[in-house]
């Protein structure tokens, strides 16, 4: 079902900016979020939630504009990875740290550490632009100068591309013998030890890839919108990295995709219809989603896809189950 | 170092530390008996702030003397837990107690997004101040400094006996044996004919409290504005984890611990006054991973 429906997802949304362009910045950051959020699926693998994912992401998105502003044109194809590489080394200094402890322990210093790069960062005026930020500059692609709308499109395909790229790859190494060691971590961490794995060296390697995925988007999104506010290390942002994670599907690589998905678009129109209530009605939405939906909103398209005698049976179906529900709850 | 600024630092930070152990001793409790992490517990601490300030500075037009409102902060923080944080606990929670830690955690910060809006809807952006108590019950001059007697001797004061009287509750009366032998195990105080529903309701309704209680009793000495919620959870998680899970005591030494290093570093070295608790509990974390009073849990194969 996913094989053919991840890819099928993929070509459509590589065809959009074709055919209409309403979306096409609203799917730019819905791809752009859904890297970070791909991050705490591979860390929630192992059972452990972290709440301070924002650290990484503003680290990569200040990269950008530090780089732009202090060392001039830098391209982008040479910007986007070293703003990853500078939140890997990020993720490697906190996790150090960090894999020695174990869930609320784990969630609450990861947002330890992100409400202090939040605070230096606001506080540090003179260096990042405090409050107001750290504007970002557009800047070149492969040479090339571009304007607005061009650059919004190249954007568009690359973090398409990448997000593509990040959700095959996180899916093979969650497949791998070290992606189930993940696992194992999560149903018994003692067991793993026995087994002659040691799980904090395993749990930092992931911590590190997590870390990257965050930087990366934190860097396209500061690109996209052209500033790095110190409110990217905040945590409820890394709050709203977990929900959409959660949202989406924790149990699923596409979950990422799902979740951002659902959320931005939610957000968005709730803030056009209901205007100060957005935020009120995005928790309504969301809250009853998580108490109806327990295994996100991926685990319900694969039961409708798992749904025997669904499309030939048609309607006779439909009537059967209905009838064997009724039975059930009776 | 100037002995006065020294006196300053001191009172300030127990002041405020005070009034951080009232609102994570609230988020201890639930977390130490239902498991649960209260993202939307500083919502409670923010609406509390709210309902005080406009409600003693409405009283105060219309001719009530300052220190009739600190009755009224008492009276609001109850009606805010039971109303709020009984319903939340009713209708919201109850749902998932036996779902993913996880999940738990997404139904409170849901909670959390929507208290928050509400609170933006009800109040507005702009700042809201009254510092009627705190006038009223006047200062004290200790070794040439003056400093507001609200600050230290009342707020403490509370602390104190918020302290002593959990304390009380838990180890020496019927409801607090009740709430510990959920605690412990679930099955077996429902095997001996517990009702652990009521005993989760009340611990929430007495956590939602003690953070409304927090917020309102903070409103005469800062402005009330949007984001003191968020800043406060943050904060009272640091205070929870420093202390170990669970730890009543230990969240008063760690709200203690972490005031004081906040007001010397608002005094000394204003940049790091945010990182200053995280610091705190990182340098606690690395000597004892369990926190302060906390357990080492025993492993199992």
């Amino acid at each position: 079902m996913m094989r053919i429906l991840f890819p099928a997802i993929l070509a459509a949304l590589a065809v959009y900016p074709f055919v209409g362009t309403s979306y096409v910045p609203l799917l730019t950051i819905v791809f752009a979020k859904a890297l970070p959020v791909l991050g705490i699926i591979l860390l929630l693998q192992a059972g452990q939630v972290s709440f301070g994912h924002a650290l990484f992401f503003a680290v990569g998105a200040y990269t950008m504009g530090f780089v732009l502003r202090d060392v001039g044109a830098v391209d982008l194809v040479l910007l986007l990875p070293l703003a990853t590489l500078a939140a890997g080394v990020a993720g490697l200094a906190v996790g150090v740290f960090v894999v020695r402890y174990r869930y609320i322990f784990f969630a609450m210093l990861n947002l330890a550490f992100s409400m202090v790069l939040y605070s230096l960062l606001e506080k540090f005026f003179h260096i990042t632009g405090g409050t107001d930020g750290l504007r970002v500059a557009r800047p070149t692609v492969l040479g090339l100068a571009m304007d607005r709308a061009e650059f919004e499109l190249v954007l568009y395909g690359v973090s398409l591309a990448l997000l593509a790229a990040a959700l095959a790859a996180v899916h093979r190494l969650l497949d791998s013998p070290i992606g189930h060691t993940l696992k194992a971590i999560k149903t018994n961490e003692t067991r793993v030890e026995y087994l002659g794995v040691s799980p904090r060296r395993t749990l930092l390697a992931f911590y590190v890839i997590s870390a990257m995925l965050a930087g990366l988007g934190g860097a396209l999104v500061a690109v996209f919108q052209g500033l790095a506010t110190p409110d990217y290390a905040y945590w409820t942002r890394s709050g709203e990295m977990v929900f959409v994670a959660i949202l989406g599907g924790a149990g699923n690589v596409l979950g990422a995709l799902v979740g951002s998905f659902a959320f931005e678009f939610i957000r968005s129109f709730a803030a056009a219809y209901v205007g100060d209530y957005w935020q009120m009605t995005l928790g309504v939405v969301l809250l009853v989603i998580i108490l109806f939906q327990p295994d996100g909103l991926i685990g319900l398209v694969q039961r409708l896809g798992r749904r025997p005698g669904r499309g030939r049976a048609g309607a006779a179906g439909e009537r059967g189950r209905s009838e064997r529900n009724a039975m059930e709850r009776v | 170092m100037n002995t006065q600024l020294l006196l300053l630092v001191l009172f300030d930070g127990i002041a405020y530390g005070a009034l951080v152990f009232l609102v994570a001793v609230g988020l201890t409790l639930v977390f130490g008996v239902m498991r649960i992490l209260n993202v939307a517990h500083g919502s409670f601490y923010a609406l509390g702030a709210y309902a005080a300030v406009s409600l003693a500075a409405w009283l105060a037009t219309r001719g009530m003397p300052g220190w009739l409102a600190l009755p009224v902060y008492l009276v609001t923080a109850v009606v805010i837990g039971v109303v709020v944080g009984g319903l939340m606990e009713r209708f919201l929670l109850r749902r998932i107690y036996d779902n993913e830690q996880a999940l738990q955690l997404l139904v409170t910060f849901a909670i959390f997004m929507i208290l928050e809006n509400l609170q933006r809807v009800i109040w507005g952006v702009q700042p809201y101040f009254y510092s009627g108590p705190l006038q009223a019950l006047g200062n004290v001059s200790v070794g040439g400094v003056t400093y507001t007697a609200y600050q230290t001797l009342f707020l403490p004061a509370i602390a104190l006996c918020v302290l002593l009287g959990l304390r009380f509750f838990l180890r020496h009366t019927l409801a607090g044996s009740v709430i510990v032998a959920v605690t412990e195990d679930r099955e077996a105080a429902m095997a001996v004919g517990i009702n652990a529903r009521r005993a989760f309701l009340v611990t929430f309704v007495i956590g939602a409290t003690l953070a409304a209680l927090g917020g309102a009793l903070a409103s005469p000495t800062t402005s009330v504005l949007p984001g003191i919620g968020p800043d406060m959870i943050v904060l009272s998680f640091a205070v929870a984890a420093t202390a170990g899970l669970g730890q009543i005591e230990g969240a008063a030494l760690a709200a203690l611990l972490i005031g004081l290093g906040r007001s010397f570093a608002v005094f000394y070295a204003p940049e790091f006054e945010v990182v200053m608790p995280y610091l705190i509990m990182v340098l606690v974390l690395l000597v004892r991973p369990e926190g302060l009073f906390g357990r080492t849990a025993a492993r199992k194969i």
